[in-house]
């Protein structure tokens, strides 16, 4: 029982950290029906950026790696490292998509392949070919622990509950309550109409990359403290996941990425845990595939515009 | 008159060429031939393979670039590709092709992954092309009953003449020797994991069958996705069954830094235990603290071990590379080409008429290699194509760094 609940756990956290991605590729598609597969390398810059911003930290200011002050540090760098990201995701959305905006519906999709490419590159130039690992920033040490003794989670599970539960509420408040956020919806429903209303769809469009930017600059400090390590290929790693998350969730739905993403983490960790890892790809494509027979829009179906 | 013209210049020119072949060992008066390496320069192996081409370079450069008159050419060839960021089975097939096409290549020396050797040796075999690889350990593409039940006998088709060797000892005998020093170091249940490729698999499955022998006992077997993000529930799964040591039997490119790191957060004081797949300094970046106390083997013997020639080897190598520092196969890099070289010379005292002759003059004098004394000591090839040296070593990860621990009998 244990077991399974501790399965469980790594599963919600890997699928949080999935949600956080996955929620990038489904603001995009929702308003630009635009894939955008260069998301999950601004996400691997995100580690990237995490990893220097530590060593900097670690080896530059001398300042021991698991010491709290390092850890305040890191954290302080986040929004740094947000706005990082999400400058990069903007002048891609500026200069790789918006020239192709009226032009046939799959330049952009070229469009983003070639920047995932140039962004992969860039990754390879500034990290090298091989994984590297984080300094040791996240306290692991057990926090909770089950009625036999055996730990449950512990400070880094915490941190990275604590990260990404905030973002994905504060993004659904943003997007539910505040101006900017029903200009995005609105733009998302039927984007000609919005500009007849009044709305700037071009600075709506740089927002809604702007935000998922930032997630994925949010989501690469987890992954890269958390995991302990970055890599110029997370960006195909994680991407793979987290696209079929997204997809699996209903494209175009917030909830929906974030139950994809969830459920892929579960899926994933149990898969691990139970059956064998060899299994886990087929497992999780296999369940993906099924449920797109049976429910072709994904779990939660984007709200379909009424259309005349 | 044109023609008188024309008689002395051709007059004066078989003169010269005369004058020039007459100057033997000069100038590499029998032509120019190339020797090939095949290995991956893309990617996390680069740091090692990058000491392996300076000591192939060294070793030709020892000789002033030539070897029974002829003139030798190395060319660097690369089996990797960037989005692999490791050897790619295209690739490899790509190299020997050419290789194969190439009429000055008399010789290849390749591959440092035996899951790529496994796809140059028939083609290079076809035209009874050497390859001697300073790096191929999985035993099946010497050795019979070792692997698969129709190797080795398959990567030698059609009935072409046995032209695969290796200066490196193979992982029947390393696998074997990490089962030994597991149980030496009071492990008794180990869980065994692989990267599911040739060389991974193939080492893991030997310490699998020879752990009963050596008394531990098997808990558990699972492969790992290289490309898997990372191995939480896994490590949770090894956990339960609660190991004394962990032995992975793969290479670093498959995520072994992950792995090590997950492995490590999950049962800190398991003993961990991989093969020469993870000793390498690219390694140790990856894995970070979690590589600390890690037990690797080693077919062979470390740079800082060799005596003799060897140490010369390394002093000389660090004089001129100063910046790129021997790792676990540099001296095997040199001592591949050592032997070609060797070869080479033997081959053009019989004078082989044209490239096929000579290719198989030097495959025949590869094979019948016997106490050569190189930088590895003194040793022969034998009818397999494997070397005679046997000597195994255990490594620890010892503040960040690899330090030799012990000779494993």
């Amino acid at each position: 029982m244990e077991e399974l609940v501790k399965a469980l756990t790594i599963g919600v956290t890997n699928g949080l950290v999935i949600a956080l991605i996955a929620i990038g590729y489904t603001l995009v598609y929702g308003i630009l029906e635009l894939i955008n597969f260069a998301h999950a390398d601004v996400f691997m810059l995100g580690t990237a950026f995490t990893y220097f911003a530590t060593e900097i930290i670690v080896r530059g200011m001398g300042i021991p790696a698991s010491s709290t002050l390092a850890l305040a540090l890191t954290l302080i760098a986040l929004p740094f490292i947000m706005l990082l990201t999400a400058s990069i995701n903007a002048s891609i959305e500026r200069f790789a998509y918006r020239p192709l905006r009226n032009a046939p519906r799959l330049a952009p999709l070229i469009s983003a392949i070639g920047m995932s490419f140039v962004l992969q590159n860039i990754g390879l130039l500034l990290l090298g070919p091989s994984q590297k690992a984080v300094e040791p920033i996240l306290p692991r040490t057990d926090v909770v622990f089950f009625p036999s003794g055996a730990a449950w989670f512990g400070v880094d599970e915490m941190i990275v509950l604590g990260v990404t539960i905030p973002l994905l509420l504060g993004l659904r408040w943003f997007v539910a309550s505040t101006r900017q956020g029903k200009a995005m919806r609105a733009t998302a429903q039927d984007r000609e109409a919005s500009g007849l209303m009044g709305i700037d769809v071009n600075r709506t469009i740089s927002l809604t990359f702007l935000i998922a930017g930032a997630l994925a600059g949010a989501a690469g400090l987890v992954v890269a403290l958390y995991y302990g390590q970055t890599f110029f290929q997370y960006g195909l790693q994680f991407g793979l996941l987290s696209f079929t998350a997204a997809v699996l969730g209903g494209i175009g739905n917030l909830t929906g990425a974030t139950l994809g993403g969830l459920f892929v983490g579960i899926v994933a960790a149990m898969s691990d845990r139970f059956i064998e890892a060899k299994w886990t790809s087929v497992i999780v494509f296999s369940l993906l595939i099924l449920v797109l027979i049976f429910r072709p829009t994904g779990l939660l179906a984007e709200q379909q515009s009424e259309r005349a | 008159m044109n023609k008188r013209k024309i008689g002395t210049l051709a007059a004066i020119a078989m003169l010269a060429f005369a004058a020039c072949s007459g100057g033997g060992g000069g100038g590499g008066s029998k032509g120019e031939i190339e020797i090939w390496s095949s290995l991956p320069r893309q990617g996390s192996s680069k740091a090692q393979t990058d000491t392996i081409v300076n000591a192939i370079n060294m070793a030709i450069e020892e000789k002033n670039g030539q070897a029974g008159g002829y003139t030798i050419k190395y060319i660097d060839k690369d089996d990797s590709t960037a989005a692999a960021g490791k050897w790619d089975e295209a690739t490899e097939i790509k190299n020997a092709n050419d290789a194969v096409a190439t009429d000055k290549l008399i010789a290849y020396i390749g591959t440092f992954n035996s899951g790529a050797a496994k796809l140059s040796i028939p083609i290079l075999c076809g035209k009874g092309i050497a390859m001697v690889s300073p790096a191929n350990t999985y035993p099946g593409l010497t050795k019979a009953g070792k692997g698969e039940a129709d190797e080795p006998g398959k990567y030698y088709p059609n009935g072409c003449a046995h032209n695969y060797f290796r200066v490196v000892a193979a992982d029947d005998l390393q696998g074997l020797a990490g089962a030994k020093w597991a149980a030496k170091l009071g492990a008794k249940n180990v869980y065994v994991l692989d990267d599911t490729e040739l060389y991974g698999k193939g080492i893991a499955d030997v310490f699998n069958k020879e752990a009963p022998g050596a008394g531990l006992t098997i808990l558990g077997r699972d492969g790992i996705d290289g490309k898997a993000t990372d191995y939480k529930a896994l490590a949770e799964k090894i956990k339960a069954t609660n190991p004394d040591l962990v032995y992975y039997g793969g290479i670093t490119q498959n995520n072994a830094g992950q792995l090590w790191r997950d492995l490590r957060d999950a049962m800190p004081d398991v003993k961990l235990m991989g093969p020469d797949g993870i000793l390498e300094q690219e390694w140790i970046d990856a894995a970070g603290e979690a590589a600390e106390g890690t037990y690797i083997t080693f077919g062979g013997l470390p740079a800082d071990q060799l005596t003799g020639k060897g140490a010369d080897f390394v002093k000389n190598y660090n004089t001129k590379y100063p910046n790129n520092p021997p790792e676990a196969y540099t001296a095997y890099g040199y001592e591949a080409a050592g032997t070609v070289l060797a070869a080479i010379e033997k081959a053009a005292a019989t004078n082989p008429a044209d490239t096929a002759a000579l290719r198989a003059a030097v495959l025949k004098a590869i094979s019948e290699t016997k106490d050569y004394e190189g930088a590895l000591g003194k040793w022969s090839f034998n009818a397999e194509g494997d070397t005679t040296l046997t000597a195994m070593s255990g490594n620890i990860v010892k503040d960040g760094k690899f330090a030799f621990d012990s000779v494993i009998e």
